[in-house]
């Protein structure tokens, strides 16, 4: 493979690859006067149109994606994301409508934020949805936010968020930017909450539970409705991280198991692209309870109008520009609309039939702490494996020569050495079959040949790279050698 | 349509290696009187055909593209080169995830390097991340930022900064130790330093303006960052039009200590709004503080050069609710776009585009001014936006524009009481000359009405 230099190292003078139309207005130095005029950009490149085609075409080829293969990164529900979502989000009415263009310019956008809102609440169980997180982390601020402004309305914010151990890094992060201390609640043997450690702790002083279910172990929180009992009781709210929604669609409803907060990812469960890390959308929905705290704006109907309704006066306020990342929206709208009831509620089958089709294929070959059912995901270990030195990371690195993604490692912080494998409802058999073949390869291979597995990848664009000195000098733009 | 892959026969297979001989039993673990008895009440399925149709007639629904829009304020309609649909379409950049294996995503790594290296060398700045979400949360990261470096709790922010992301820092803010008083401007549009200077103490962390700011203003950024240096508070400059820094100096030059804003000018397309381009760039020696992903260079086990995700310590993922913010999933699609965008206009198309940008807006501001009726507003320099003031009753002009297919730009009263019957005005490299003589022609029509 040709190794691809940065567009810096391959820029020269003179070329171009965009030429604008001449100005067709009086070209006047006059009035630069009095402005801080630049003499140049240093190092700013310069290359022709082939060469940029040429540079991320290759660039591309270093990568692995979705398209090409499977990728069962767990709890980031990498399914494979329908092409005609791009083309209808690309439509041209869509793409170059400006967003402070008067409100009956745009009701073809604003009716599908309001539509889209709809098939959430229904999908979910709950009673409104704000579309203007970007995505899940967000969503998970501005939900904690709208708790925090409900109890403060009522005279007490309170202190403490109660998150499980086995949660995601973003759920204590988001919770301390809202002002709450971390308390965090032990998992019970079967990998769930702990009800007792939950009893004990939820005080007054609690403001809400974070909770995933299912949870990144991919087990269901069987006692969710007696967990929030719990939590209401003592007047705090139940939160949920709707990571793992690609479980339940059409199944069972958050709402319906008394949560009072959720977020989703369009970017998991509703399809849309990842993007090699964004764009996504992290819708928040409410109980009605909640409501008047959604962020602003928020769209109602008027008379046969869409408005944007900014007359709220309870509402936490902005947490970013206009509407929200309104084309994921329509992408993931695309999606629901090109599944109906039955396609939706058949996403979640497979992806739970995929996922336990592939625990069922490997048990014997990778340990599992947790030995309860799972969902949409399971986490295995590299605790047989270690035995012979290899770990987690060395069976991650060599599932790439084997042409598959590797699973999560970085989380959950409950089970060392962590392999969150989750398949998704797209993948076929035989991909499934690649990987379960490729796993009890390289388990065989641990224990016959453990360096192949240890130095692996071989076949990579680069091979094992060394992020410890990255981190330790850093070196994060290029810089012109003179 | 469904998007499984199973064979009726692969399902049976499977269901029985799973040991289940319905599909009920995959959710045994989900008590009975939890689930849903009925069928969720969405339409039922549509197949490609009909979903084209069904989205094409909402579409229609949309009037805006029929309209002559001078409309910009955080949103600009800029050029974008055929080859950023083209490249940033493929599925290679369109459906990885973040770049945790990074032997298998060096295409994506590579290309948020090159992104940091160019808002670095367009800001002036050290080091750039990876991108944040928008502009008005990526302004709200820098001032969280700014309150961990420096652990004071006031900051100043300008009234020109973007209403929306004065907003939005200020629901940032709502639940820390951190104050927010706001600054006002001059009769020039700039800030003014006399309000700004009354309100600085020692206890203040930073000061955040916006250039070219919401009246289409270009401030004094070294003024204003040696006032706020002298009380040891931080210079944040904010950039909602970034196209400008193809032709103004680089903040970093001017002693800015944080740049962000907003990179939708840079090949993503208006949108209504979004998925847009937070940036941000900063000193080097504030880099533990920063926010965000963050690629770097290192080597391979042969010595080969690549890329990584890097200082991640400083992220959630890691050092959990210590981290320096919460975000995991950024808009690094746009990023590229806004590379793909930059790398193709090179050094002599963005300078050729902040140049036409300039002319155009001033050649309409010109035009503008002769019709009687009409002043400009604010006399400081700007750069595509401006504001004019109508004499007369400003939506009563707006009604008769619209008639003629004209929306004349963003009424200011509403963030501004004080601009009652001023408007904000964009032209960029996308407004032929005719365009603007007929905004002029049907202003001058408009106000003999």
């Amino acid at each position: 493979m040709i190794r691809e230099p940065l567009i810096f190292e391959i820029s020269g003078k003179g070329k171009r690859a965009f030429s604008l139309p001449e100005l067709d207005v009086p070209s006047r130095e006059d009035i630069l006067q009095g402005l801080p005029v630049r003499e140049n950009i240093e190092g700013f490149p310069q290359v022709s149109e082939v060469e940029i085609i040429r540079h991320f075409t290759r660039l591309s080829k270093a990568n692995y994606c979705v398209d090409e293969g499977f990728y069962p990164l767990g709890s980031c529900t990498m399914k494979y994301n329908p092409k005609i979502n791009e083309k209808i989000a690309a439509i041209s009415e869509f793409v170059l409508s400006h967003p402070y263009a008067p409100f009956d310019l745009v009701q073809g956008n604003l009716g599908i934020l309001k539509t889209t809102e709809e098939l959430m609440n229904e999908i979910t169980g709950m009673d409104a949805f704000s579309f203007l997180p970007a995505a899940g982390a967000q969503g998970e601020l501005v939900g904690m936010m709208l708790i925090r402004a409900y109890l403060e309305e009522r005279g007490n914010p309170r202190k403490i968020v109660l998150i499980p151990d086995s949660a995601h890094g973003t759920n204590p992060s988001s919770a301390h930017i809202c002002g709450y201390n971390i308390q965090e609640i032990e998992s019970n043997e079967k990998g769930t909450i702990d009800i007792s450690s939950l009893e004990q702790n939820m005080t007054e002083d609690v403001a809400a539970l974070m909770i995933t279910n299912p949870n990144t172990l991919g087990v269901f929180e069987a006692d969710i409705k007696k967990i929030s009992e719990i939590v209401h009781a003592k007047g705090g709210f139940v939160y949920m991280d709707g990571a793992n929604m690609n479980a339940l669609v059409g199944i069972c409803r958050p709402g319906d198991m008394d949560v009072d907060v959720i977020h989703l990812n369009l970017h998991k469960t509703f399809s849309t692209p990842h993007g090699g890390g964004g764009p996504g959308s992290g819708p928040v929905g409410v109980k009605r309870e909640l409501e008047p705290y959604l962020p602003l704006p928020t769209i109602k109907k008027s008379e046969d109008k869409y408005i944007l309704d900014f007359d709220r006066p309870k509402s936490i306020g902005r947490v970013r520009s206009f509407f929200g990342n309104f084309l994921v929206v329509v992408k993931a709208m695309v999606y629901i609309l090109s599944l109906g009831p039955r396609g939706l509620k058949e996403v979640s089958e497979i992806a739970v039939l995929n996922s336990n089709y592939v625990r069922k294929s490997l048990e014997k070959d990778y340990f599992l702490k947790y030995t309860t059912p799972t969902l949409h995901e399971c986490v295995f270990s590299d605790k047989f494996q270690k035995k012979h030195g290899v770990q987690n990371i060395d069976i991650a690195k060599r599932l790439i020569d084997f042409g598959v993604h590797p699973p999560t490692m970085s989380f959950p912080l409950i089970v060392q050495g962590a392999l969150m494998t989750e398949p998704t409802e797209t993948e076929s058999k035989r991909d499934l079959d690649l990987f379960i073949d490729a796993m009890k390869q390289i388990s065989k291979e641990a224990k016959e040949n453990p360096e192949i597995v240890k130095s692996a990848p071989h076949s990579s664009y680069v091979r094992r790279l060394d992020e410890t000195s990255a981190a330790r000098s850093p070196v994060l733009r290029w810089v012109e050698k003179k | 349509m469904s998007y499984t892959s199973l064979s009726d026969k692969d399902k049976k297979e499977m269901m029985s290696r799973v040991g289940i001989s319905s599909m009920e039993e995959l959710f045994r673990t989900i008590p009975e009187g939890m689930k849903l008895k009925r069928e969720l009440k969405v339409p039922s399925a549509l197949t490609e055909i009909e979903l084209i149709h069904h989205f094409e007639k909402i579409a229609k629904q949309n009037k805006y593209s029929e309209f002559l829009s001078f409309l910009g304020a955080g949103a600009y309609p800029h050029v974008i080169p055929y080859v950023v649909d083209y490249l940033s379409s493929r599925g290679e950049f369109v459906t990885p995830y973040t770049p945790y294996q990074p032997e298998v995503s060096q295409g994506t790594l590579q290309a948020i390097f090159e992104f940091q290296t160019l808002i670095c060398l367009l800001t002036g700045m050290d080091v750039a991340n990876a991108s944040l979400y928008d502009g008005a949360s990526a302004a709200a990261e820098a001032v969280l930022m700014a309150h961990r470096l420096k652990q004071k709790s006031n900051v100043l922010i300008a009234k020109t900064l973007h209403p929306q992301y004065r907003k939005t820092i200020k629901t940032y803010v709502r639940n820390l130790d951190i104050k927010i008083e706001e600054f006002g401007f001059s009769e020039t549009g700039e800030i003014d330093f006399e309000s700004l200077s009354s309100k600085m103490d020692e206890g203040t962390s930073a000061v955040v303006c916006q250039s070219p700011n919401f009246l289409g203003v270009v401030e004094d950024i070294k003024k204003i960052s040696d006032l706020a240096h002298s009380t040891k508070a931080l210079s944040v400059v904010v950039v909602t039009e970034p196209v400008s820094l193809g032709l103004l100096e680089a903040p970093g030059k001017l002693g800015a200590d944080i740049v962000t804003g907003e990179g939708q000018s840079f090949g993503i397309p208006l949108s209504f709004g979004g998925p847009y381009l937070g940036f941000m760039a900063c000193l080097k020696e504030f880099i533990r503080q920063f926010p965000g992903r963050i690629a770097g260079e290192t080597k391979d086990v042969d010595g080969k050069r690549g890329f990584v995700l890097t200082l991640s310590t400083r992220e959630q993922h890691i050092r959990r609710e210590r981290a320096t913010s919460n975000i995991c999933t950024n808009q690094a699609l746009c990023a590229l776009r806004a590379t793909i965008f930059l790398e193709t206009l090179g050094l002599d198309g963005l300078k050729e585009l902040a140049w036409q940008n300039i002319q155009k807006a001033n050649y309409a501001l010109e035009k503008l001014t002769q019709v009687e009726g009409i002043k400009r507003k604010f006399h400081g320099n700007f750069f595509n936006e401006f504001v004019i003031e109508f004499s007369g009753s400003l939506p009563k002009v707006e009604s008769s524009l619209r008639e003629k297919g004209i929306l004349g730009g963003l009424y200011l009263r509403e963030f501004y009481p004080e601009l009652e019957n001023c408007s904000l005005l964009c032209v960029t490299e996308m407004f032929k000359r005719e365009e603007i003589d007929r905004l002029v022609k049907s202003l001058e029509e408009a106000l003999k009405e």
